[in-house]
């Protein structure tokens, strides 16, 4: 559309490149001075008239030939008629230009926008020490409430899966900064250890969980090892081969994984060896407490054990990031050459972070394989990992809240317009490019000093460069 | 007596393009040294060949009697050595104090006589304690990267380039802190830089490099005197 970009009052519309120094310019309030000489702005209103005039016009051009005019079949079988639209260009016309002028004249006059300072951006942190506890709380007592519904129930564990995916490769992408695409290959392997184990040999979910933890960090050590010389997109595209070699190889290793056909009949996970089961035979969670037998038990029990996983995963990384091997990684994140000048073993340092990242990938696969008894290659494939590694992002890299904020956002929208399937993905996609837009650093994009003299001062992302080095 | 630091005929390439030809430079315990050159020399290649980064082709690298030329990285660092390398590559999203403490991260040593040292060489960074780094400007990042170099208590600082993209007076202030250094810690300095006239005023002695070769070695004072010295470098014509 004509002039789109341009605003009134010769005023910049922001967005300025950083500078050296990684400081923003002084963008944002607009009015970089074009010199003293600069012709006096035309007044506000003849300007947007002007310009939405301008934007019809470029319009008309537009819907004369797209709408105004239609060839339709002709009666008689032969030919086309042409048929005109005028009413429908006019109306469409009409509505560029109002819309094009309210545009104008919202910029021109609405109030001066206040900077982003540190200022907001502490009282943005404020709110984030009250919102914090406030959704650990729901979190926690969303089971107990009346009207919790059993869908709400299962939407609930989907989506603290979610959030605890999205924290395990928080660790590997927001604080390492190692772009990985394949983060669901570590979910995949936890998944099907436990499947494995627990039908080949009978072993317990409790005992399992831990080796799936162990079996992925391995796996993500096997993975760190080639990748250690890469960095940004090339490391991007042997992860997600990666991702796919996992997924092939459960496909295709049919003796072993079953192929296509999956696992089926996984032992569902006993309350400290109370089963779950519908009957309430002797030895059952509800024989036990005295219970009328419900399968809600067992979704409510899902639901607190993927509470607890999830919290290990948000409790390990905070005291992670305050030991020298969170700042290790932090550091890594921000320039790698400077690390290596410091004497950082950045080999062991990037090899720790796919590790205890992909250990949460698996304990998470393992919960995954005991909900849903049954695990496939079909429920690894790429797209979970640009699920989980978008909740990451949009969420603000490296920061817990936002993690968990876009995974609730994302999982529950899915949810939310799964009545629409097919406009899903567009709204999806949608919602990304505008908080992209919007926040280009995700919802959360402050960061605190893990190491801080007296008061600590959080710093908006704005005012900080990214991509030294 | 033998020198802290001595490279016997280093030989360093990207792929095939050879930067270092045979040089031999060697560095005595409580000396300021300097390397000067032209764009594309070799000095900073040098500077990196010490720190293994690329390894050495041929030749050795010998620091306080120690072959270090095929040590890990991270193992040189430990040795003793410590460098703030070009561009002085700060933390830009971590703060000062962050930034100093990764400096002793990977050595296992109080970081507290290393903040406090740092910060009585360069009182600015103490007001900038919580700051971001990559809020600082560029003399104060400058600061902060020697700072943070210095934090491993290094026996030898390697310096590259310090008065990259400086106003002239901040140089002057960086470059007598490494005079401070130098004469009240006794820490021996490796100083590359392209600013030849300050360079060989501060160093004790210095070597030109030219296309990867040492050319010309002498004390400061003798090499300021020296006429293809001043045509080339300092633009004196």
């Amino acid at each position: 559309m004509s002039g789109a970009s341009r605003q009134p009052n010769g005023s910049h519309a922001g967005g300025v490149p950083h500078d050296d120094d990684g400081v923003p310019g002084p963008g944002e309030m607009g009015g970089i001075p074009r010199g003293p000489e600069a012709p006096a702005p035309r007044p506000p209103v003849i300007h947007a008239l002007r310009d939405a005039g301008l934007a019809a016009l470029v319009a008309a051009g537009l819907f004369v030939p797209l709408v105004g005019l239609r060839t339709d079949v002709g009666p008689a079988g032969g030919g086309l008629i042409l048929r005109t639209r005028w009413a429908d260009v006019a109306i469409l016309v009409a509505l560029v230009f109002t819309g094009r002028l309210a545009m104008n004249l919202w910029s021109a006059f609405r109030p001066a926008k206040r900077p982003r300072t540190a200022l907001r951006a502490a009282q943005l942190t404020r709110i984030g020490t009250f919102v914090a506890p406030l959704f650990l709380g729901f979190a926690v007592l969303m089971p107990l409430l009346p009207w919790t519904t059993r869908y709400g129930l299962d939407l609930g564990v989907l989506v603290l899966t979610y959030v605890m995916l999205g924290w395990g490769l928080n660790i590997v992408v927001g604080l390492a900064g190692l772009l990985d695409l394949g983060y669901v290959a570590f979910y995949a392997v936890g998944a099907y250890t436990y499947a494995l184990l627990s039908t080949t040999y009978g072993l317990s979910f409790w005992i399992c969980l831990p080796l799936a933890g162990i079996f992925a960090a391995f796996a993500g050590v096997l993975l760190g090892f080639p990748v250690l010389r890469l960095r940004g997109d090339y490391l991007a595209i042997v992860t997600l081969a990666f991702g796919e070699i996992i997924r092939v190889v459960l496909l295709n290793w049919v003796s072993l994984t079953g192929g296509p056909n999956g696992i089926s009949g996984i032992p569902r996970p006993s309350f400290f060896g109370l089963s779950f089961s519908a009957g309430g035979e002797p030895g059952s969670f509800a024989d036990f407490f005295g219970l009328e037998p419900s399968p809600t038990h067992r979704a409510v029990f899902l639901y607190y054990l993927i509470l607890v996983l999830a919290l290990l995963t948000n409790w390990v990384t905070i005291r992670l990031r305050r030991q020298p091997l969170g700042r290790a990684w932090e550091a890594l994140r921000e320039d790698e050459i400077a690390c290596r000048a410091l004497g950082i073993n950045v080999t062991n340092t990037k090899l720790t972070a796919f590790a205890i990242g992909a250990m949460f990938g698996g304990f998470a696969g393992a919960f995954f394989a005991t909900r849903q008894a049954f695990v496939s290659p079909e429920s690894f494939t790429f797209i979970e990992s640009a699920i989980i590694l978008a909740i990451v992002v949009l969420g603000g890299l490296g920061s817990q809240l936002g993690v968990a904020i876009a995974a609730l956002v994302l999982i529950g929208g899915f949810e939310a317009f799964r009545d629409f399937e097919e406009y899903r993905m567009l709204v999806f996609g949608a919602a990304m490019v505008v908080i992209m837009v919007w926040r280009p650093r995700g919802l959360v994009s402050t960061r605190r000093p893990s190491v801080a003299l007296g008061e600590r001062k959080a710093i908006s992302g704005d005012l900080v460069g990214e991509g030294h080095g | 007596m033998t020198a802290m630091l001595r490279l016997e005929n280093v030989t360093s390439a990207y792929g095939a393009v050879e930067a270092l030809r045979g040089v031999s430079v060697h560095v005595e315990k409580g000396e300021i040294v300097t390397l000067i050159g032209a764009n594309g020399a070799g000095k900073s290649t040098l500077l990196m060949t010490i720190f293994g980064s690329p390894r050495a082709r041929a030749g050795r690298v010998i620091f306080e009697g120690r072959d270090i030329t095929g040590m890990p990285l991270h193992e040189i660092a430990r040795a003793g050595i410590a460098q703030a390398p070009e561009g002085r590559r700060i933390f830009p999203r971590m703060s000062v104090r962050e930034n100093l403490l990764m400096g002793a991260q990977s050595f296992g040593i109080d970081p507290a006589p290393g903040l406090e040292q740092a910060f009585t060489l360069f009182p600015r960074l103490k007001e900038r304690e919580s700051q971001r780094g990559g809020t600082l400007s560029g003399g104060e990042q400058q600061m902060l990267a020697i700072a943070r170099a210095l934090m491993s208590r290094p026996r030898l600082l390697l310096l590259d380039e310090p008065s990259l993209g400086l106003a002239p007076l901040v140089v002057r202030g960086i470059f007598s802190a490494i005079r401070t250094l130098n004469a009240e810690t006794g820490l021996t300095v490796l100083l590359v830089e392209q600013n030849a006239n300050q360079a060989l005023r501060l160093a004790h002695r210095g070597y030109v490099l030219v296309t990867g070769r040492i050319t010309l070695e002498g004390t400061g004072a003798e090499l300021l005197a020296r006429p293809e010295i001043r045509d080339a470098y300092l633009g004196t014509h």
